[in-house]
């Protein structure tokens, strides 16, 4: 399939996130993090001034966008790879912050690969505001189309 | 934010506390899925991996990529970590046991900010490594 160049440079529409402690919860359990920072709001508010989120957390909110969010190249579900992902966090994001976030397609470029054939690349970024209008965190994604599939 | 490390006392070549995760399994995906949203299917449908020529379900990156993070909150304290940043090296599958560890690289202050760098790593039972990182957190 030929790639669609047209996506570069394009932003969705913002979309919200609002941080919820028990979408927190649930995502400290699901990575196995028994930090109790996540789980008691008196020791998050002494040690944190409020309940924080782990450093992954803003993945959360890249599956939470509509599909007028997302500028994106239709990647095949079979052959799709995570290649890279970043966070960078300026602010700390706390529950009960509503964050907006824009995300745009940043690169798409084709590489000759190894064992998966041809790939292609797709780097996208979004960029996260609070509630004062403060930027706290950019997410920068790298996904990968590979030429065939590439478990085994 | 309450500082965890202090800047002073901390040395190029420190390590990170190291984290295992014992005996990673299909629930591990699934209750992940369902936490992030990340609802593609290579990480619990069997027969759509199958169909697609890859022998079973595996982790999805950001799952890995999240217990590797407790590393860096786990050292500077949740709402330190200004930068993480990893890449995605090899699959981990079911049945895995995985070695989450660190180190300090560098320290440098930058606009009033005391920050630790380094590196970070996701290495499997084979000594493979999985998933490769680094990051910066603040200190006080």
């Amino acid at each position: 399939m030929a790639i669609d160049k047209s996506v570069i440079g394009k932003s969705g529409k913002p979309f919200t996130m609002p941080i919820e402690w028990s979408k927190v919860r649930e995502f400290a359990r699901a990575i196995r993090d028994p930090n109790p920072v996540w789980f008691d709001p008196e020791l998050a508010r002494k040690e944190c001034n409020g309940i924080p989120v782990p450093p992954t957390f803003l993945q959360v909110a890249a599956f939470w966008q509509d599909a007028d969010s997302m500028p994106t190249v239709h990647f095949d579900l079979r052959r799709i790879l995570h290649g890279e992902q970043e966070f960078e966090l300026y602010k700390p994001i706390l529950v009960g912050d509503v964050l907006t976030g824009t995300a745009k397609v940043v690169e798409v470029y084709e590489r000759e690969g190894g064992r998966g054939g041809k790939m292609t690349f797709m780097v996208t970024e979004i960029e996260y505001k609070n509630q004062k209008g403060e930027k706290v965190a950019i997410a920068r994604s790298t996904l990968i189309e590979t030429g065939q599939a590439v478990g085994g | 934010m309450a500082f965890k490390v202090k800047y002073e006392s901390i040395k190029v070549g420190d390590a990170l506390p190291t984290i295992t995760v014992d005996n990673v399994a299909r629930p591990d995906f699934v209750r992940y899925a369902g936490a992030s949203g990340d609802f593609v299917p290579l990480h619990y449908d069997q027969p759509f991996v199958e169909a697609a020529g890859i022998p079973t379900v595996f982790a999805q990156g950001m799952w890995t990529a999240g217990c590797l993070g407790r590393c860096l909150t786990d050292y500077a304290g949740a709402g330190n970590v200004r930068r993480y940043r990893v890449r995605f090296s090899r699959q981990v599958w079911p049945g895995d046991t995985l070695t989450c560890r660190g180190k300090v690289t560098n320290k440098t202050e930058k606009d009033g900010d005391k920050l630790i760098e380094g590196e970070l790593e996701v290495i499997n039972q084979k000594g493979e490594a999985t998933v490769k990182g680094n990051f910066a957190v603040l200190a006080g």
